[in-house]
């Protein structure tokens, strides 16, 4: 190991790479590019990944959502078609029967038109309980969420979404304390959020009143317009929705094999099926990077064995004048290792900046596409030390095609 | 020094193999000034590439510095050749994109020897030949015999038992080919063996000894009238 660091060898290297600037420049950019490929599609791929998760950061993603519908099957002489309503007593129940749940969040939901002087618009308007904030958080720019309080005094309060504020106010106006007209009632407003990219899968931009002042004012008093059920991280939220939906039927003396009594949304299997795609879009980066990679380096072996043939006749006086095989072949594998690091580190430079300029386009703004597209050291690491041992191996195909020619018949080359 | 028996060596040569050298016995004392006279396809390059470990011959024996050489491979050729021989080609084959004193002190390099030291005998070197001035330029700025100069203080830089020299004047005219076997007349009077090929006959006149190949036969073996140099 000791010829890697005497100065006579890297002296050697350095003349046969300043003879050949033409191929060294080749060589160095056809592995650069492999590299550089992989660290900006890495990058990218975790961009997309991060923007995901930013999106979906506010949601606790193993949720279901089940709400009531009508009865497809006749059972205990009710016929079918009958329409369904989920209680409030259903609340309790799924509570104490189904095993492995973090929260179970009763909703209401409902239109209503909101007035506010002579501003006015139609929205989404929610009867919400505080642990809402624990599925859905909720990012609050004013004033704050429901409290017990609104709950047990059903009072006649509202938090907003930034898009509402906008539209019933004027610009730099303090929402907080102000009473806006929701159908007709007047409720004071107590808090503002902004809403992440996915909403809660109801209209854009909604009003959130507390869940008993809900069910007063729309005389929906006992029952609950759908339930946000969330699973503790270990349980299936597949098996989970099942459950409930069986206790449901059960409950509300519908046929056990009713299908389309209760509908659901499952968004933990939603978001499953978005991460596995996600994983093969990880998948497809790493093997079109990898491939790359191997061409790349594949390249340098391909100009070194040339570079070899020119070299023929140098090789050959090397040789007259007394140098063993091996040291011609290590000097000619630490140059494809030389090059290959040296394409390596300036690849996964440039992917870098890339990366850099792509986050400072891409990855900033309202609605950025694409959130810190970063690779992993450890995953450059590897692909570095991927690169110098596909280097050195690559490197041996010349080595031993130079050691392989007779110095004599590499002297009578002319 | 260099001892040859009954050697032989044969080149395939498609389907057909072509007998180059065909049973030569020849022996070559230390210090002894010799040349190789023969027209082209005679063997005498085939029998340099043999006494230089460049090639290996079929049949024969053949001693250098009493020992026997067989069974040679790369590696042990290399170390040989680095430790008793020493070449200048025809071409003078020097390393293009090097300066004059890194030609020189390369065989050194390969013999193990330390850098400072190395670049200090190499100037020696280059100083005996009369080209201290141009120790730091390319092959490509110097001259033909200045070319051939550089070849032989490479060759001599290791201190080798024998010099050999394929057609050393062959690419050079009339006074430098002068010059160059004069210099190598002063190698041999340090005691050096020389060993020279060539097919010119007044190159050959300068030696002590020739030996005129032909066929892959040694024709005739002679010591030189000495009265001209004397």
């Amino acid at each position: 190991m000791r010829f890697l660091f005497d100065t006579d060898t890297w002296q050697e290297i350095y003349s046969s790479i300043r003879k050949n600037k033409m191929r060294t420049v080749i060589t160095i950019v056809g592995v650069m590019w492999g590299i550089f490929l992989l660290v900006v599609l890495l990058g990218a791929a975790k961009g997309v990944e991060n923007n995901f998760n930013r999106l979906f950061g506010d949601f606790a993603t193993n949720s279901v959502f089940v709400w009531a519908q009508q009865t497809s099957k006749p059972f205990k002489g009710f016929q079918e078609g009958k329409s369904l309503v989920l209680k409030m007593n259903d609340l309790e129940k799924i509570r104490t029967e189904i095993d492995g749940l973090a929260f179970v969040v009763p909703r209401h939901q409902g239109q209503a038109q909101v007035v506010n002087d002579f501003k006015y618009g139609n929205f989404g308007i929610f009867g919400d309980y505080p642990e809402l904030d624990k599925v859905q958080k909720k990012n609050l720019v004013y004033g704050r969420w429901i409290n017990d309080n609104d709950i047990k005094e059903r009072k006649k309060v509202c938090i907003i979404e930034e898009e509402i504020y906008k539209q019933l106010f004027d610009k730099g106006e303090y929402p907080i304390e102000r009473y806006i007209k929701i159908n007709g009632i007047n409720y004071q407003v107590v808090g503002m959020y902004k809403q992440g990219q996915v909403g809660s899968g109801g209209p854009q931009g909604n009003i959130h009143i507390p869940f008993t002042t809900f069910q007063q004012v729309y005389n929906r008093v006992g029952t609950v317009g759908w339930f946000m059920i969330t699973g503790k991280p270990e349980y299936d939220i597949l098996q989970i929705e099942a459950d409930v939906k069986l206790l449901l039927r059960n409950l509300h003396k519908v046929h056990p094999e009713d299908e389309r009594a209760f509908g659901s949304f499952n968004l933990g299997e939603a978001f499953g099926k978005f991460m596995g795609f996600l994983l093969g879009m990880q998948f497809l980066t790493w093997f079109v990077g990898i491939a790359t990679l191997i061409a790349g380096v594949f390249a340098i072996g391909n100009i070194l064995l040339i570079t070899v043939k020119e070299r023929t006749k140098e090789i050959g006086i090397r040789r007259a004048l007394g140098a063993k095989p091996w040291e011609i072949k290590r000097q000619i594998i630490l140059e494809s290792v030389f090059l290959t690091s040296i394409a390596g580190a300036l690849g996964i430079i440039f992917g870098g900046l890339v990366l850099m300029i792509i986050d400072a386009t891409a990855g900033s703004g309202e609605n950025p596409t694409l959130t810190n597209p970063t690779v992993d050291i450890p995953v450059v690491l590897i692909a570095a030390v991927t690169l110098v041992v596909l280097g050195t191996l690559i490197g041996l195909i010349p080595a031993q095609t130079a050691v392989s020619i007779r110095p004599i018949e590499a002297l009578r080359e002319e | 020094m260099i001892e040859i028996k009954n050697l032989h060596k044969s080149y395939p040569m498609g389907k057909e193999s072509l007998h180059v050298l065909k049973g030569l016995d020849l022996f070559i004392k230390e210090g002894e000034f010799v040349s190789i006279m023969g027209s082209s396809g005679s063997g005498k390059s085939t029998l340099l590439n043999i006494v230089g470990l460049l090639d290996i011959h079929d049949e024969g024996e053949y001693y250098l510095n009493e020992e026997l050489i067989q069974n040679l491979n790369e590696k042990k050729a290399a170390v040989l050749r680095n430790k008793f021989l020493g070449f200048v080609f025809q071409s003078f084959n020097l390393i293009t994109y090097k300066t004059a004193l890194e030609n020189v002190a390369m065989p050194l390099y390969y013999k193990g020897v330390n850098r400072k030291e190395r670049q200090q005998t190499a100037l020696e070197y280059l100083e005996k030949v009369g080209l201290k001035e141009w120790a730091n330029h390319l092959p490509s700025e110097l001259s033909g015999g200045q070319k051939q100069r550089v070849a032989i203080a490479r060759a001599l830089v290791t201190k080798p038992k024998v010099i050999l020299a394929d057609e050393p004047t062959g690419a050079l005219d009339s006074t430098t080919s002068h010059s160059v076997m004069e210099m190598l007349k002063e190698i041999n009077a340090e005691g050096m063996t020389v060993f020279v090929i060539t097919h010119e006959e007044d190159i050959a006149e300068q030696t002590d000894r020739i030996v005129r190949l032909k066929d892959g036969v040694i024709i005739s073996d002679e010591k030189v009238n000495k009265t001209v140099n004397a």
